[in-house]
Order: structure tokens, then sequence, then C-alpha cells
């Protein structure tokens, strides 16, 4: 398509912008600002440098912390992508039992964050929660308020549970929109049907993963609210994330300095990793040879 | 109403969709545009609709310069290759919205959107909605929605593409007499030689953002003022051969030669390039000098009363257009017959040197 | 390799079918010999569509038989029926190389690689793909991803037939033509069964050998390009092949011959016979614009017209005159000439055909021919 040049788009560009800049820019760069300075009081603020990024990397607490946040976004990326991916698949297409599965697929994302907490907190309960009781009841010792495991793995079921309908849902918009004539060509060909999810609904599903994916890291890292509520970071600092430990140094002791670089630090991670997710999967299909283009 | 564009040039991105595009449209004209894909046709019908900016040059509508102003400050109204109505709008409400939108009063707006749904015959489904009815119906309603506000400028863009041919034709015919009763300037973009011929009107070719000639269909068809404009006219294409004048002696490539006559007479000697038409050439001799040239058939595509025989030899690629069914199987040889006296002649750079037509009669076409 | 039939043959998307208007394709027996060149020609809404997906298995027919080589069908899946279909939009694999996209249906078939690998570049040499088979498939243009779905068709030993389904409305024109004569040559080297289907005559005639014209779910005529051409068994199949179609006139009977609106054309004893037998039916005399004379001098049988306009064409002429109440268009060859003041039609025994409510009255020695 042609594309028309009128320099008056740009004026319509700048509330978004400017929108940006107060939400987004703006406070960072006060984040910026507080973790290269060491300030006493309003008067008494001296320039340190990269100082409290050198305490802060060094801190066993953020080591720590970081290491369980990677080893929790990647068992939720584990398990939700592909479990999201296979609902979809089993979803049905039309009729009433579509719109049904749509709904009850919608409501955990519904359900705003603390409140999934306390569900779960209740529910996993090993006295009173169905949960905690069946499991005991079958003489298997749970119990997340004391047993790290089983708060690691209570932790992470709850994540499952709120957002696989995310990727569901998504996949399942994904999957849609294949048409039927490549279904048909598949089948024409003989192709099994793990050959059809390999050839023709994960490559169309491609686009939609990479959202779902982005999304679902993004969040699960900056998670603060469900853990928190539900074992408040405990056994010890079993569960205790990023964004805790970071609130802690922050709220808690107050220590400002420190506390600014760790969101730097943390933020930066986050964008990287971001990053990389986004680039890898979208070279992952490239065309390695040249591209040319076809005479007409 | 007139339209003019006086140089006007357009490029994107340094690629030139436009080139010093120079021409007058007359109040009430029938114009068509042909050109292949990309030739600019779309890029210049955006220009005059004002929904593309030009980088240099000015267009005049009655005098006046236009060329900053908005599509929607323009008297225009745009036909489209897809169909495009409003889905949720009844065949009624959408040839009535653009008169809606003016403001126009009610019983003003009912007499004028039955009038024109009478003549694009699309009466009868005035209370159906878009997706109700089959694809010429749909875009005959786009049709009546771009002629019911009575805009000075209509543009098609290849209106017709999409549609089966049989119902393409039926339009073509409805179309050219619909506007035969208009004062508006209309526009029509083909690809299509044919339809520029059964349109009528002037027709401009374009060919890679430029005009290559301006004029009746039939005229361009007979004296195409180089190769590009020959090669356009052509459906099939013409058939081009390289070969030699000297002074007795017209030369193909060592294959064929015959002696120097009729409208070859006068031109200097040298290299040049001649065009055959592929409905002049046949299976049998017309003539006694007709060259009869060895080939053998590649495919023959066949359309009811007509052969399109591609054939070649290791010399040449040919098509031919024959009336009635001759069913050659791939690689049959045959024996073709090419007239002499009907070859176009180009010179290197593809300009034309001499036309088999006679003499040429200004305006002695009439169309319709 | 097999051979098609079609017994009885049905459909209706309803699932309660009452009237015929229901059908989408109404009761039919067809054979489409093995080896055959064919196509299935009708506008949009005839239900070409649908028969072809009735062949290969995608649409289950609600009454009648599909049988392959005797065997019947109906209930073999769309796998098991050993078919290549086409579609309008080129289907390919896009996260695969061209070359895995023409393996693909051998190695879900698990043939030896060594065999694929031969099959695959055979394939890709006539199809001229060979210079492009460790390319992705996603960035081809239309008619290389076209070849590619093809290519799937052909590398398998096992395929009885293959459809296709209006397979160039994505072609760009100036290359139309060239994958038509590469479909042309493929059938006749590998003499597989294959079944065309499309809205276009050029691209019918240009591959089958024989036609089905379809209209309203009926295939009304059967035959080669030429018999739809010069002996329309129907209306229809007079007023959409060839372009302009045939002329259709209303007429009625007399003493004299044919009454058309005020005209009367003579009708010779072997005319008069064909048509003394045809009750109340509504009579239509068709005639080509390819076949009607046309001339400046009155003859015996000519019938006096007013021109109307003239098209010229370039290579051809289309005339349209008055004859009586009818409009008739004539195509003329480029050098004819018109005739400026008064015009005289001619129409040619042999050319002349007769119509009873939109049926050709056929002739007893054609029948016997049948």
């Amino acid at each position: 398509m042609n594309k028309t040049q009128n320099n008056k788009a740009w004026f319509l560009v700048l509330p978004v912008f400017l929108l940006v800049a107060f939400s987004a820019i703006i406070p960072l760069m006060t984040v910026v600002n507080y973790s290269v300075q060491d300030i006493f009081d309003q008067n008494n603020a001296y320039f340190v440098g990269v100082e409290w990024y050198r305490e802060v990397l060094q801190d066993p607490r953020l080591q720590d912390s970081l290491l369980r946040q990677f080893m929790y976004s990647g068992s939720v990326l584990a398990i939700e992508i592909p479990l999201g991916i296979a609902v979809a698949l089993m979803m049905p297409t039309r009729g009433a039992m579509a719109s049904l599965t749509l709904i009850v697929l919608a409501i955990p994302l519904l359900i705003p964050w603390n409140v999934v907490g306390t569900i779960w907190q209740i529910f996993a309960r090993a006295d009173i929660g169905l949960l905690g009781y069946v499991i005991n009841g079958m003489g298997i010792d749970y119990n997340y308020a004391n047993n790290a495991v089983d708060a690691w793995l209570t932790v992470v079921l709850m994540d499952v549970w709120h957002w696989t309908s995310l990727i569901a849902l998504l996949c399942y918009s994904g999957l849609r929109a294949i048409p039927d004539a490549y279904y048909q060509a598949a089948r024409i060909d003989r192709a099994s049907n793990w050959a059809i999810f390999k050839y023709i609904q994960l490559p169309k599903l491609k686009g939609v993963l990479i959202i779902g994916i982005l999304l679902r890291f993004m969040d699960s890292f900056m998670i603060y609210t469900e853990p928190f509520v539900l074992t408040g970071g405990g056994p010890g600092n079993s569960t205790t994330f990023l964004s805790q430990t970071l609130t802690k140094m922050a709220i808690g002791q107050f220590d400002i300095g420190p506390a600014a670089a760790f969101s730097m630090i943390y933020f930066l991670i986050v964008l990287l990793v971001s990053w990389l997710f986004f680039t890898t999967i979208s070279q992952l299909d490239k065309d390695k040879t040249k591209e040319i283009s076809h005479e007409s | 109403m007139s339209l003019v564009l006086e140089n006007v040039n357009r490029s994107v991105d340094n690629t030139s969709h436009l080139k010093d595009i120079n021409l007058s449209f007359e109040p009430g004209s029938f114009n068509v545009l042909l050109g292949r894909t990309l030739a600019g046709k779309t890029s210049l019908m955006r220009v005059i609709a004002g929904l593309d900016k030009v980088n240099s040059g000015r267009v005049l509508v009655d005098g006046q310069d236009v060329t900053s102003l908005s599509v929607q400050k323009r008297n225009i109204s745009m036909v489209y290759q897809q169909f495009i109505n409003y889905p949720n709008m009844n065949v009624y409400d959408n040839i009535a919205s653009p008169l809606i939108l003016a403001g126009t009063a009610k019983a003003e707006i009912k007499r004028r959107v039955q009038e024109t749904a009478e003549m694009l015959r699309i009466e009868p489904f005035l209370k159906r909605y878009p997706l109700e009815l089959s694809g010429g119906q749909q875009q005959r309603t786009a049709m009546a929605r771009a002629l019911v506000k009575d805009a000075s400028i209509l543009l098609f863009d290849e209106p017709l593409v999409n549609l089966d041919y049989k119902l393409r034709e039926e339009l073509r015919q409805e179309l050219r007499e619909l506007f035969k009763l208009r004062n508006s300037i209309a526009i029509y973009a083909t690809t299509e030689p044919n339809e520029a011929l059964a349109l009528g009107g002037t027709t401009t070719l374009l060919h890679q953002g430029h005009v290559l000639q301006t004029g009746p269909a039939i005229e361009q068809y007979r004296y195409p003022i180089n190769l590009d404009a020959a090669d356009l006219y052509s459906e099939p294409p013409i058939n081009i051969l390289p070969g030699t004048i000297s002074e007795q002696e017209v030369t193909f490539d060592e294959y064929a030669s015959f002696p120097v006559a009729g409208h070859f007479k006068d031109v200097p000697v040298g290299a040049y390039r001649f065009g055959i038409r592929p409905s002049h050439m046949s299976l049998v001799p017309k003539n006694d000098d007709d060259i009869e040239l060895s080939v053998q058939v590649e495919v023959a595509e066949i359309s009811a009363s007509e052969t399109f025989l591609h054939v070649a030899n290791k010399h040449f690629q040919l098509v031919l257009q024959l009336s009635g069914v001759h069913d050659y199987r791939t690689n049959t040889p045959v024996k073709i017959y090419l007239p002499p006296e009907k070859l176009f002649l180009f010179n290197s750079e593809g300009g034309i040197v001499k036309a088999p037509y006679p003499e040429r009669k200004k305006g002695a076409q009439q169309h319709g | 390799m097999a051979e098609i039939r079609l017994t009885n043959l049905a459909h209706s998307y309803a699932a309660d079918p009452e009237h015929t208007t229901d059908y989408a394709i109404h009761e039919m027996n067809h054979v489409w010999e093995q080896g055959g060149a064919y196509a299935l020609l009708g506008p949009s809404g005839c239900g070409k569509s649908t028969l072809l997906n009735i062949i290969s298995g995608l649409v289950k027919p609600s009454h009648g038989s599909v049988t392959f080589d005797g065997v019947e069908v109906n209930n073999v899946s769309t796998q098991d029926r050993n078919i290549a279909q086409v579609f309008q939009f080129p289907v390919i694999y896009d996260s695969m190389t061209v070359y895995d996209n023409l393996a693909f249906p051998l190695r879900n078939m698990k043939v030896l690689e060594s065999e694929i690998d031969a099959k695959v570049r055979e394939v890709a040499e006539i199809l001229e793909l060979s210079s492009i088979l460790q390319r992705k498939a996603n960035n081809l243009s239309a008619d290389q991803k076209q070849k590619i779905s093809m290519g799937r068709g052909l590398v398998r030993d096992d395929v009885s037939a293959i459809l296709f389904d209006e397979p160039l409305t994505v072609i760009d024109p100036n290359l139309k033509w060239k994958l038509r004569r590469k479909l042309k040559q493929i059938h006749e080297r590998y003499n597989i069964t294959m079944v065309y289907v499309t809205h276009d005559q050029l691209e019918a005639s240009t591959f089958a050998d024989k036609i089905a014209l379809m209209y309203e779910g009926k295939i009304v005529q059967f035959g080669t390009p030429r018999e739809l051409f010069e002996n329309p068994n129907h209306t229809f199949v007079g007023y959409f092949i060839g372009s302009p179609g045939m002329n259709l006139l209303k007429m009625t009977l007399s003493e004299q011959g044919a009454e058309l609106g005020g005209i009367t054309l003579s009708l010779n004893e072997e005319q008069r016979a064909l048509l003394q037998d045809v009750g109340n039916a509504e009579l239509t005399l068709g005639i080509r614009p390819e076949f009607v004379q046309l001339s400046a001098n009155q003859n015996e049988d000519s019938l006096t017209c007013t021109i109307q306009h003239t098209e010229d064409l370039g290579t051809y002429k289309i005339v349209t005159v008055l004859l009586g109440e009818h409009t008739i268009k004539i195509r003329l060859d480029e050098e004819q000439q018109i005739p400026t003041q008064e015009a005289y039609l001619n129409f040619p025994n042999q050319w002349m055909k007769f119509y009873a409510d939109d049926y050709l009255i056929n002739s007893s020695e054609e029948d016997s021919n049948e």
C-alpha cells in the first residue's frame, strides 16, 4: 500500500507521547536519579556513581530471590504454554459448548490478584482447605505454611490456575484463524494429527504465542500480590520473589538508593529477557536464504 | 467541470509511481486508464481523489488549484475492486448514505435512490443486506452509491475484476449506457485492453508511471506509439521478431526473408523489431507472399470460438489467435503463415516506424 | 489411477430437504474416466465446488454413491481416497522448505528417504521448482505456491485423481497461461484423472478434453469444448459459453415458419419435422453471434434489420442489430465490412438451434448417435 506523507500526523502522536512521558519516562528518570545518589535529606545528596549498583548486586538477598524468580517464571511458562495450547486444541469449535467453554475459561482471568491469593490460601490450607485436607487425607504430608517445597508448588499451581486460560484463549483465537483448506490439504496429504499440529497449527500460532509468552514472562517475573497473600514469602524466604525483596528494601528499610538501583537492575532484566524471547522466537522460522523477489 | 493534471510527480521511498503526468479530462467525458498492474493507475486515481499527495505538479478542477485540498472537500466518488458496502445497512441505506451525509431532504433521497437502483437493476434488493447478495449485486450497490451523489468526478478502479466473466460482460455494457447521461468526468481503470475497447471513450495508456499515449482505444490499437503501447493492446501479447532491412530484403535472423515491398519501401536500411498481432497469423496461407515458418506447438488454449496457439522453435516463441477450435497436442510440428503486410515496424529503441494500417483517419471511429 | 463414477448422487446441505430448491446437487449419474482431463464449469453458486468436495470426501453426499474403480468410497475418509486437491488459495506448509513441502505426503506414508528424494527431484524438475528447493515456501509468489500444492499430489504414485478448485484465481494474469500450459503438460505426462473446477470458459476449454457445464445443481451438458460451443444442449450453455453468448430468441410456430416477434423466418422441411411434436413447450431459437451472416445485399432468405451500434475490439467487431423486437449480436472479423445503410441477416440452417423449454430439440439422427 502507498503511504501518505502527512506532517499533521505528528500532532496526533503528541498526546500519546506526553502520556508516555508522564507515566513512564519521568518516573523512570526519577528512579535513575535516586540510584546514583546518597540522599540524607533535601539539602544533603551526594553523587555516588555506581556504588549502589555494586552493593545491590553483591547482596545475597537479591541473588537468591533472582534465582528463585527465574525458577518460578521458568516453571510457570513451562507448564502454562503447553497446557494452554493443549486446552485450546481440545476446545469445541462450534455450538453451545464452545461458548460455555469460553466463559468457564475466562472466569479465573476476571478475579483480582489478591482475591486469587486469598482463595488459594484457604483452599490449600492443610486443616480446613478442601485441597489441603484431601491431600493430607490421602496420606501425603502437605502444608504450604511450613514446608518450602509445598509452598513453592502451591504458588506455581495457583499461577497455573489463574493464567493458563489466557494462553488457551489466545491460542484458540489463533487456531480459529487457520482456513479450513489447510486442514483439508493436510488430510489429503495423509498427515497425522501430530504432523498437522507441528506443521500447520504450531507455525500459525507463532504470533499469538510470542505475545502469550511475553505477557506471561513479564507478569510472572514481577509477581507480588498472590504469593504475598498466600505465603507472605515464606516459609523462610522460600517464596520471596524479586518484587517482595524490593518492597522490603524500599518501604521496610527505607533504603531509597539501593532500592532504586535494584529497580533499575530489575527493569533491565525484564527488558533483556523479553527482548531475547522476542528475537529468538521471531528468528526461529526466518528464511535463511536470501529473499529473491519474483520477476513479474 | 474540467480536470487538469499538470506535471504531476509522485514517488514513495524513492520509487517513482507517477512521472510527469500531464492530462486533461473534458467535462462529461468517459475516460479509461489502461495499464498493467502497478503501472500507476491506482496512484493516479488516488492523486485525483486527494487521497495521496503529489511530490510536484498541480491538480486543477475548473482552473482552480485543488492540489492541497483534502478528499472530503473534493466532490468525488470512487468504486474499488473489492465490493465495499456497509455490511450493517441494507441496500437502500447503503445507496442513501452519501446523500444523508450531505443533508439531502428525505423525499429527494428516496427519489434518487429509487432512480439509481432502477438504473443498476438492484431495485428488487433494496431491503436486503450486502452479504445476502451475489458478487455482481454487491458491486452494483457500490456503484449505485458512487453514482447517486452526483459527484463531479467518478473514479472506478478495476470495478469488474472480481466478477465472473459473464457478469463482467453484462455490467460493462450497462456502464457504457450509464455514462452517456452524465455530466461528470468518469475515469475507469483497467488492465484489460478488451475492456478499454469495449467501453469506448478516451483511453490513456499508462506504463511504469508515465503516460504513453492518449486517444480512442481503437486508434491506439492500430497505431501504437511504441512497443510498450503495442504490447498493452493485445490479449494475448503482440509477437516481436528482431530482423534487418537491407536494400532489397527483409531478413529475420537467417531463418526467413522476403523482398522489401509495401509499407517497408521507404524505410531506411538497418536493424528493426517487427511486431505481428496474434490474430494476423494463420495456419493456412492467405496470400502468396505470406512467410512460412516451421514451429512446434507448446500449448493450445481454447476459448469457445477461439484458440490461442502458443508455438515455438529455436529462434522464437509466438502466439497465434485463431478462430475455431484447434486442439493440438504439445510438440506437434505445424507450419504457420505470417503476412508481411501486417507487420508493425519498431526501431531499436522501441518507437514505432510503420504501422500496417493504410492511413490514419482521425476521429473516424465512432462508438456506441 | 481411477475411474470416478457418481450414481444417483444428490446433495443437500439442509438436514431434511423437502423442496428441490433445498438441493445443492440434483440427482445425477456421471462418470469421469480414468486418465481424462475434465473441467467442471459454471457460474458461482451452481454447485460445482460442492460436487468437487463430494469427490474428494470433504463433503458426504446425502444421496447416492461415489465409486472409485467400482469400489464405493462414500464412507472412505479423504486421507484414504488417494486423491490430491489444489485449492483456490495456495496451501503450503509455511515453516518448511519447498523440498520438505513436496516430500511431506511421502514422509507421512513412511516412504524411504532415497525414494522420496528421487521423486521430489523428478516432480520439481517438471514444475520448474528445482532451483528453489531449499528455500522456505512462505516467501514465494502465488504461482510458485500453487505449483507446490500441485507437486504434493504429483509425488505420490498412489494418487488416483487430482482435483483443482479454481487454482488460478490468485495468479497474476500474465502468468496464468504459463501455468495452464504446465497443467496440460503434466496431464499428458502422468495420465492421472484430473477434474478442474472453474467459472472461466477459457481455463476450462484449455485444460479439459471434456467439460461438464453445471447450472443450478445439474450438469446440463457434458462434452468437448467444441460440442459446447457448436451444439449447446441447453439455452444456458449457449449463453454461458462464448463471448458474447448465443443469441436466444423467443419464437412461436406458424404456417409460414418461425415467428420472431413480428418477423417471420421460413423453415425448411427438416426443421419443421424437428419442431412438429413440441406441444405446448416454450420455443427458443438460438444462434451464435459468430454464425450470423450480415450483409449489405438482400438475398432470398435474408431478414432486414437495423444496425444499433458497433464495438470495434481490434481483432474483431461486435455489431448489435435490431430484428423486429429482438436484439441480435453479431461477431465479425477485423476485416469484414459493416453495411452502412440497409443491413440484411442470414441464419445458416446448420447453426440454427431450437430449444423447447430451454432444452435442445435433437434431430432423430443425433439421438441415435448417443
